[in-house]
């Protein structure tokens, strides 16, 4: 089924969720409001002809200036039907959440956690969110684009400062 | 306090089960690399695995946002440091397609030979290592000896070993002269032995045959569900592979099968890429039988370098060449796109949001060891723990391409 | 036994035989580290690119074994920890505990760019270089380095174990 398809059936279906399609190099991306995520993911993987049984990549992506800080970008494809949609949930800054697709691909699992880790995107109904790349302790959220790129100047990661603490006193353990 | 009464320290003397926690990693040597699993075993059965990955998250994606396109390349070489060649490859595919670039066909066949020599060296060093770990010390030996052998072939073209960021967005670094070809393609007429010889060592050996089969199964539904691709998921029987479905190198225009398996455990993913090694070396002997002459940069002016010969003689040229060096492209046209292709390992792809300027607004990386170490648990639960070796050998992952 | 009578004959600096004899005259510094040098025994601790490099050291083409260099797997039986690729901080502390498990004397070898200082990698999540938090002995540039290039980085720390002076006893 073309994309552009796709996206009819899921306006007959959802018309108020959706909030902008737009398209670029024949791939069709579905921005549509957080609040119905989970149903409109579920009516994509369970519609015998759209089929989108394979949750290739959901990631998260920041504009600090729009309305909707956040995007989760779902990246579905159906290996029966070989054809492609991205789904974007907008989401705002102020409690950044979205509902967990887990129950219906159990591949998000990680994915959200990513998205977790690296934007602070709350995933509702998670059953394991934690910080998955970072260190449990690590504070703020890198991937965010006010976050520089090396860390904020003035803070040391905890456990790197421990660390280093050790070492200026090797030359007391006669490590050399 | 301790309790000092005989009487009653014999009624709470009964021997209390416990499950035992072992965390794995990040130091161990058959963890291919820094990951870490923290096991609950029921004697030694596990009853529940926690993978921690993390340990080599190096901000990649972070570090594209703040580089042009040209200068992001070479950081794709270190997400799957096994196969840079093809890493190299996904990402100017996606690139391009992003730009709206159309590479000469010539460039397509040569990337389409060292992408596959690319998905040999990635399978030998994957037998080897998930060999060595099993118990077989030979088969190391003998795979690396064929794995320097391309490995050699990649220094001569183009003077890396491994990290070799040979292709180029609209093109390649440099094109390949005759001889090379020749040399590739004499590797390719003496290599199907050499998997023959690897297949005598071990397809009947039965500490092997015990350790890989019916070990880690997992079925059809579930591969795709939890986002499974590449070898891993044609072992459990389902014919996808990118280079099938989207177009990019000249795959289209060779004769190939893909290889699947039946029952989805260790020994359908092994026998998957065992095929694969013979598959791959048809598809490098085809290219280099039909490979046209022609340009290898596309006329992209915009994008791409111009010849060397050309900047050392030509004004405007010269300028060109170091306006591209020295600040990168420009501008890029805006959108957003996802551009997959198929790495060793399975899925690679690249997801762009381009806002106008000559930097990614923002790179997502989808790499397939991560998907892959996600369903670690589902593998091996329930079985015993020496089957986490053949495991985690089993789905091929790197943690660079992993933590990215 | 010496003979009286004979001269000792030279054979190396500091080295003397006792011409016809069974007897070599050295001071135990030499011998401990003639020893020591000879058997450098690196940890199986592989960090990222480079460990592939590291891997083909060992493997049948390149044959670390000929320096006496035996991978292993455990930091007890280790003399020195090849550090191949880049640390992030979430490894360090990693890194550190594994280092300190290894029994005296150890070394340190940075090999690649990300252990010697960060290389490209120059982000919020890398730590820039392995001299941050351990006693680094022997740097190998290269990203990665090719494994002759581990080889020199093994035979400079070679030399340096042959300077080295009462490093045998705890009571020296």
């Amino acid at each position: 089924m073309e994309p552009l398809e796709i996206v009819n059936r899921l306006k007959s279906k959802y018309l108020n969720e959706i909030a902008d399609v737009s398209e670029f190099r024949d791939q069709v991306f579905v921005s549509v409001n957080r609040q119905r995520i989970s149903d409109i993911c579920t009516f994509l993987h369970d519609d015998p002809d759209i089929y989108m049984d394979y949750l290739v990549d959901l990631c998260g992506v920041d504009y600090p200036d729009r309305q909707f800080r956040y995007e989760v970008v779902y990246n579905l494809y159906s290996i029966k039907h070989k054809h492609r949609l991205m789904l974007k949930a907008l989401i705002p800054a102020e409690n950044p959440s979205v509902d967990s697709v887990v129950p219906i691909w159990a591949g998000a699992n990680w994915h959200e956690r990513e998205a977790c880790d690296m934007y602070g995107i709350v995933f509702n109904g998670h059953p394991d969110l934690r910080r998955i790349l970072m260190p449990d302790d690590w504070e703020g959220y890198p991937l965010r684009k006010d976050y520089p790129l090396k860390g904020p100047a003035d803070t040391e990661y905890k456990g790197f400062e421990e660390l280093k603490d050790l070492h200026s006193h090797d030359s007391e353990w006669n490590i050399r | 306090m301790e309790d000092t009464n005989i009487d009653s320290r014999k009624n709470n003397s009964r021997v209390k089960e416990k499950e035992l926690t072992l965390s794995m990693g990040p130091q161990h040597p058959a963890t291919h690399g820094v990951l870490r699993l923290v096991l609950d075993l029921d004697g030694e059965t596990i009853v529940k695995c926690t993978p921690y990955v993390g340990y080599l998250h190096r901000g990649v994606e972070k570090l594209a946002e703040n580089r042009n396109y040209m200068q992001v390349l070479p950081l794709t070489d270190r997400l799957d440091y096994i196969s840079s060649m093809s890493n190299n490859l996904g990402y100017c595919v996606a690139v391009e397609k992003l730009f709206g670039i159309e590479v000469p066909e010539r460039t397509e066949y040569i990337r389409t030979i060292v992408g596959e020599m690319s998905r040999i060296a990635n399978h030998l060093l994957w037998l080897a290592t998930h060999a060595l770990d099993v118990g077989a010390m030979t088969v190391f030996l003998y795979c690396f000896r064929e794995r320097e052998a391309i490995l050699d072939l990649f220094e001569r073209l183009c003077g890396a070993r491994l990290t070799v960021t040979y292709p180029r967005i609209g093109g390649l670094k440099n094109d390949v002269d005759p001889k090379w070809l020749e040399d590739v393609y004499a590797f390719t007429s003496e290599f199907p032995m050499r998997v023959k010889q690897y297949e005598t060592l071990i397809n009947k050996n039965r500490i092997w045959l015990q350790r890989t089969k019916g070990i880690g199964v997992i079925s059809a539904q579930e591969a795709i569900n939890w986002g499974m691709s590449g070898p891993a998921l044609r072992g459990s029987g389902v014919p996808y592979d990118v280079r099938k479905v989207t177009r990019y190198g000249v795959y289209d225009k060779v004769k190939w099968e893909v290889c699947t398996g039946k029952n989805g455990d260790v020994y359908d993913r092994y026998r998957v890429r065992m095929d694969e090694f013979l598959q791959s070396n048809s598809i490098i002997r085809q290219c280099i039988d039909q490979i046209p002459e022609g340009p290898i940069m596309a006329d992209a002016p915009k994008y791409t370098l111009p010849a060397k010969d050309k900047v050392l003689t030509d004004m405007e040229h010269l300028i060109h060449h170091f306006v591209l060096i020295t600040k990168g492209p420009q501008t890029a046209p805006e959108g957003e796109l996802y551009v997959a292709t198929e790495v060793p390992k399975g899925e690679l792809g690249f997801f762009f949001v381009s806002d106008g300027t000559g930097k990614p607004y923002r790179m997502r990386v989808r790499s397939p060891s991560f998907v892959h170490v996600s369903v670690l648990p589902t593998l091996c639960e329930g079985e015993l723990i020496a089957d986490i070796i053949a495991n985690i050998g089993s789905i091929d992952i790197v943690l660079g391409e992993c933590d990215r | 036994m010496i003979i009286p009578g004979t001269d000792l004959v030279e054979v190396a600096e500091g080295t003397r035989i006792v011409p016809g004899g069974n007897t070599i005259i050295t001071t135990v510094d030499k011998l401990v580290n003639w020893s020591r040098k000879s058997s450098i025994w690196p940890m199986t601790f592989g960090l990222a690119c480079c460990a592939i490099e590291m891997m083909a050291c060992g493997s049948s083409h390149y044959d670390f074994d000929r320096f006496g260099v035996v991978f292993r797997a455990s930091p007890r039986q280790a003399d020195v920890i090849i550090l191949a690729g880049t640390i992030t901080k979430k490894m360090a502390p990693v890194i550190r505990r594994v280092y300190d498990q290894m029994p005296e004397p150890r070394y340190v070898i940075a090999m690649g760019s990300c252990a010697c200082s960060g290389g490209i990698f120059n982000t919020y999540a890398v730590v820039q270089g392995g001299d941050t938090f351990l006693p680094v002995d022997v740097y190998v540039p290269g990203c990665p380095p090719r494994p002759e290039a581990l080889f020199q980085g093994i035979m400079k720390l070679q030399e340096k174990i042959e300077k080295e002076y009462f490093r045998w006893s705890p009571w020296r």
